[in-house]
């Protein structure tokens, strides 16, 4: 298919779009499709699916409002946009709830019978803003995509339910005009996805062309546009969720330290899908186990650990705070066990499909008695394997419950991701003992001071465990005063020996200057970016970003008296902000936004800026 | 230190070791209070494990809190003493990281009905090969005494001055309510009874549940006395046998037949009803094993006793070995490099 010669192609540098319909119109998938169409041709790209806790909350309202927003572009791409440049709207309510996000001057999309009175009752307009003059500031573009999908099926004889859902397919072949995407890589997705169902595929592959000619063909739409591939390092690429990246972190891990993997977990939002990525992989060798409740999650878990499994627990907040007491036992009885939190906005149930990091506090300390267990975090989609490669790793060497801490927004959201060799990968060894007459199960390695891994079935070390304080060495129960002090203080010290085994953090910016911006988790991308701009403006201003907080790398403690001033940009009310405060002693300030959405760069950059001019 | 690979070598090279008693018993002391049930059950449970022929490091005891979770220090196997109530979810896991292993959980009325009471329900309709050995005394001993889910109602304890207002489980009609595959009750009285009843846990594939009456000879003495005691035991107790009919009493001139759905206790010696108006009693029958459950705290029937139900239905581990296997079979064995390169890529040069 080519472009007819009365439009025009643009090119530009980079784009953000934004699908928004109602949460049964497939927003998430047609915002998928487009991310992998757009990641084969080159471009890097951040993706944010914004979606309601409701499976179909009513039809139209705006709670019901699905959203997916894709930046993309021929350059490194760090975040999924701070606003969009276009909008579809496939209804009055998806219009209201996302115009904000609009830059001035924007496009509209709008499919037409979406603003149907009874539409634009249940978004609240008493007007129609298609109509009303409202929106003079942004560009309209209005399709009636129902009737246009509803011609190009007239002679299939299809439900109308069937031809409802396939319109957001006629969305995505508009905006693969729009932004020059090929339709193939969609047509060879349907193909499989819809190879039993032969008149859904030809449906939607009809609506897919149907969009792009439309596309092609309409006097209303004039000009597309072209984003050149991006200048990326060498290499083999794939795009990829963050919970997928943790899934298969976890199976890359098992792999090279050669043990099975074992995964206790109970569904919750937004961290199932690791669950069902790791349910697909028994080939290799891969055990899910769906259990009970988020306890029986855990405690299967240590089960596991304890007969000689790579044993994980996924979960979100409310879940690791049912799993706090068995916490606590895999402290004590210093079995190896990987815990991934998907956090999401809380407290309590909170807001389960929206992104937070306030579960840091809750990671550090949660437990009863000194229960010091090692907590990383993952900063981008993609970086969720390697960090849940290193949990596993840590784990195993250190005999030691490590707790991974992701969020909805690095979960759900993708990025290309340059493949890995697993050749390159670390390595893995977990030591088991050989049997001896005077086995120790509380003997310590020297350097790690990790215990022996004395897994169940081995013959001549069979041993007891258990929650309660142990004896050095022996193991056995001991309710001892200064032994206990000395268990406490040996458990402690062991997790800080991991300082010796990290890397050290990484300082991106001049090794001084007037602002240094620390960050941990999902900020990554937009902290990035707003420090990158104000680098451009000259101003004096650097960036750590931590994936290691306890312990800490090693390193932090000579880059902070390089600095005058410290930022810590956060999706809570300032968690590690404290925590920096009370270890480092450093006059750090906080960035707050507790909103269940991500930050937008420009606020973390008008922040640097509001420092930088009481700093003058 | 050696790889995990020879050791399984090892571990299959075994010679075949004559074990006695000894070898199952740990250097700790037994620290239950003197007169405590649990001493019978532990030696009973010591004297039964030679005959089964499994090493003692393929063994694994696991408990959760409590009097009785005590037991898995006092076994020369490996053993896990747990937190309240979660027994039963690490033995899960240890049994599906390690099917080979001999998985035995080690819990009480308050820890496998109250706080542990979902785990076990999951574990019986999931039907893991484990052997799980409920202790029941009917009160919380380890706490100092308050009542308990199988506590009578109206019982007076230290939460409870006026009296239980809570109408007690009964753990055998529970277990079959979870769709269990064995279901038999002793009693730490008995100690050839008890070692028989685990001998046939130990010997069933899936889960088995076994209550056992013990003695807290220190919170709440003598709760099962009447079934217990030389005097009275005959007119009390019914011994479930397979395939015999339902006979007890001193003189074994009793019985208890069917009446529409409800089972009665009648008398042999009256004329009235012979053997062979009796129920026989069949373990593979889950409806007989219902009603006969169900006798439990109706006063004027004998506590059954015995094997109520054993049949048989795949473990869940061998279904997820299977499944293994057939996604090995069908995908071929995983390979990291070729997963991680699965879907669509694309080259930069």
């Amino acid at each position: 298919m080519t472009t007819k010669t009365t439009k025009t192609t643009k090119k530009i540098d980079e784009a953000t779009i934004r699908f928004a319909g109602d949460s049964g119109d497939g927003m998430q998938l047609t915002g998928t499709q487009f991310t992998n169409t757009t990641a084969i041709l080159g471009n890097d790209l951040s993706t944010f699916p914004d979606y309601p806790a409701e499976i179909r909350a009513p039809q139209g309202t705006l709670s019901g409002v699905s959203g997916f927003q894709i930046h993309f572009g021929n350059r490194k791409i760090h975040t999924p946009g701070d606003s969009c440049d276009l909008l579809v709207a496939m209804n009055a309510a998806a219009l209201k709830m996302s115009l904000s996000s609009l830059v001035k001057g924007g496009s509209i999309i709008a499919n037409t019978d979406g603003f149907s009175e009874k539409n634009l009752k249940l978004a609240g307009y008493t007007d129609n803003p298609l109509k009303d003059g409202s929106l003079f500031d942004y560009q309209i573009f209005e399709v009636d995509i129902t009737k246009l999908t509803e011609i190009a099926l007239q002679d299939l004889n299809l439900s109308g339910k069937h031809v409802d859902r396939s319109k957001n397919f006629f969305a995505l072949g508009m905006m693969y005009w729009m932004y020059n995407r090929p339709i193939e890589p969609t047509l060879k997705w349907l193909q499989s996805k819809f190879s039993g169902k032969p008149d859904i595929m030809e449906a939607n592959i009809r609506v897919l062309k149907a969009g792009w000619n439309f596309g092609e063909t309409t006097e209303i739409l004039k000009v597309n546009y072209e984003v050149a591939p991006a200048k990326l390092t060498p290499g083999t690429y794939r795009n990829i969720t963050g919970n997928q990246a943790a899934a298969w972190g976890l199976i890359a891990a098992a792999n090279k330290a050669k043990l099975g993997l074992f995964l206790g977990s109970y569904p919750i939002t937004p961290a199932s899908d690791i669950l069902h990525e790791l349910a697909q992989y028994k080939n290799f060798g891969v055990k899910t186990f769906q259990a009970e409740d988020e306890i029986a999650g855990v405690t299967s878990a240590i089960g596991a650990s304890f007969a000689g499994d790579l044993a994980v627990t996924t979960t979100s907040g409310p879940g690791l705070a049912l799993k706090t007491e068995a916490l606590g036992l895999a402290v004590m009885v210093e079995l190896p066990l990987v815990v991934i939190n998907v956090q999401r906005g809380g407290p309590s149930t909170g807001l389960p499909t929206k992104t937070e990091q306030a579960d840091l506090f809750q990671a550090l300390y949660g437990r009863n008695g000194e229960a010091h267990i090692p907590v990383l975090a993952a900063s981008t989609p993609s970086d969720c394997f390697a960090m849940a490669f290193e949990a596993c790793r840590l784990a195993i060497k250190y005999m030691t419950p490590v707790i991974l801490l992701t969020d909805g927004y690095l979960g759900n959201g993708s990025e290309p991701w340059r493949i890995p060799e697993s050749a390159g990968f670390p390595d893995i060894s977990p030591k088991f003992p050989a049997a001896s007459e005077a086995f120790l199960p509380y003997s310590r390695d020297e350097k790690t001071l990790a215990r022996p891994w004395a897994t169940a079935g081995i013959p001549g070390l069979e041993h007891r465990i258990g929650g309660l304080e142990k004896q050095d060495l022996t193991g056995e129960v001991s309710y001892d005063p200064l032994n206990h002090e000395l268990m406490t203080k040996l458990r402690s010290e062991k997790i800080q020996r991991i300082a010796e085994d990290i890397p050290p953090a990484l300082l991106e910016g001049e090794p001084s200057g007037d602002v240094l911006v620390i960050g941990w988790g999902s900020t990554y991308g937009a902290i990035k970016t707003a420090v990158l701009r104000q680098q451009l403006k000259g101003h004096k201003v650097s960036f750590l970003h931590l994936r290691y907080i306890r312990p800490f790398p090693k390193n932090l403690s000579g880059i902070f008296p390089q600095f005058k001033n410290f930022l810590v940009p956060e999706i809570n009310l300032g968690q590690l902000l404290m925590v920096l405060r009370a270890e480092f002693l450093i006059p750090a300030v906080g960035l707050n936004k507790v909103q269940g959405l991500p930050f937008r760069a420009e606020e973390i950059e008008m922040k640097i800026e509001e420092m930088l001019s009481s700093e003058l | 230190m050696i790889k995990i690979d020879e050791l399984l070598k090892q571990t299959t090279s075994t010679p075949t070791v004559k074990y006695t008693v000894k070898d199952f018993q740990s250097d700790q002391d037994v620290r239950w209070c003197p007169g405590c049930g649990d001493y019978s059950i532990l030696a009973q449970v010591q004297r039964i494990m030679p005959d089964l022929g499994i090493p003692h490091h393929k063994i694994v005891f696991i408990s959760g809190i409590g009097c009785s979770s005590r037991f898995p220090y006092y076994m020369n196997t490996y053993g896990f003493h747990s937190i309240h109530g979660r027994a039963t979810a690490i033995a899960s896991g240890v049994k599906l990281a390690n099917p080979d292993l001999s998985v035995w959980v080690v819990t009480g009325d308050g820890d496998g009905l109250s706080i542990g009471g979902n785990h076990l329900i999951h574990l019986l309709r999931r039907n893991i090969d484990l052997n799980v050995l409920l202790f029941n005394n009917q009160i919380y001993g380890l706490t100092k005494g308050q009542y308990s889910p199988t506590s009578e109602k109206g019982k007076i304890t230290k939460s409870t001055p006026y009296g239980s207002i809570d109408y007690p489980f009964n753990p055998i009609s529970l277990a079959l309510g979870a769709s269990t595959t064995f279901a038999a009750r002793s009693m730490d009285r008995d100690p050839k009874h008890l070692q028989g009843i685990l001998k046939r846990a130990a010997g069933h594939r899936g889960t088995s549940f076994v209550e056992i009456y013990q003695n807290c000879n220190v919170f709440n003495d003598g709760a099962f006395s009447q079934f217990t005691e030389k005097e009275t035991k005959d007119d009390t107790v019914l011994f479930l046998e397979h395939g015999k009919p339902l006979v007890f009493g001193k003189e074994r001139n009793k019985g208890i037949r069917l009446n529409g759905f409800t089972p009665e206790a009648v008398s042999l010696s009256e004329g009235k009803y012979s053997v062979s108006d009796l129920l026989v009693h069949d373990e593979t029958d889950t409806t007989l094993a219902g009603i006969l459950a169900e006798m439990t705290y109706k006063n004027s029937l004998p506590r059954p006793l015995g094997v109520f139900l054993s049949i048989e239905r795949p473990t869940y581990e061998e279904e997820m070995m299977r499944q293994i296997e057939f996604a090995k079979e069908k995908r071929g064995i995983g390979n990291i490099d070729r997963l991680l390169r699965s879907g669509e890529t694309w080259v930069i040069k």
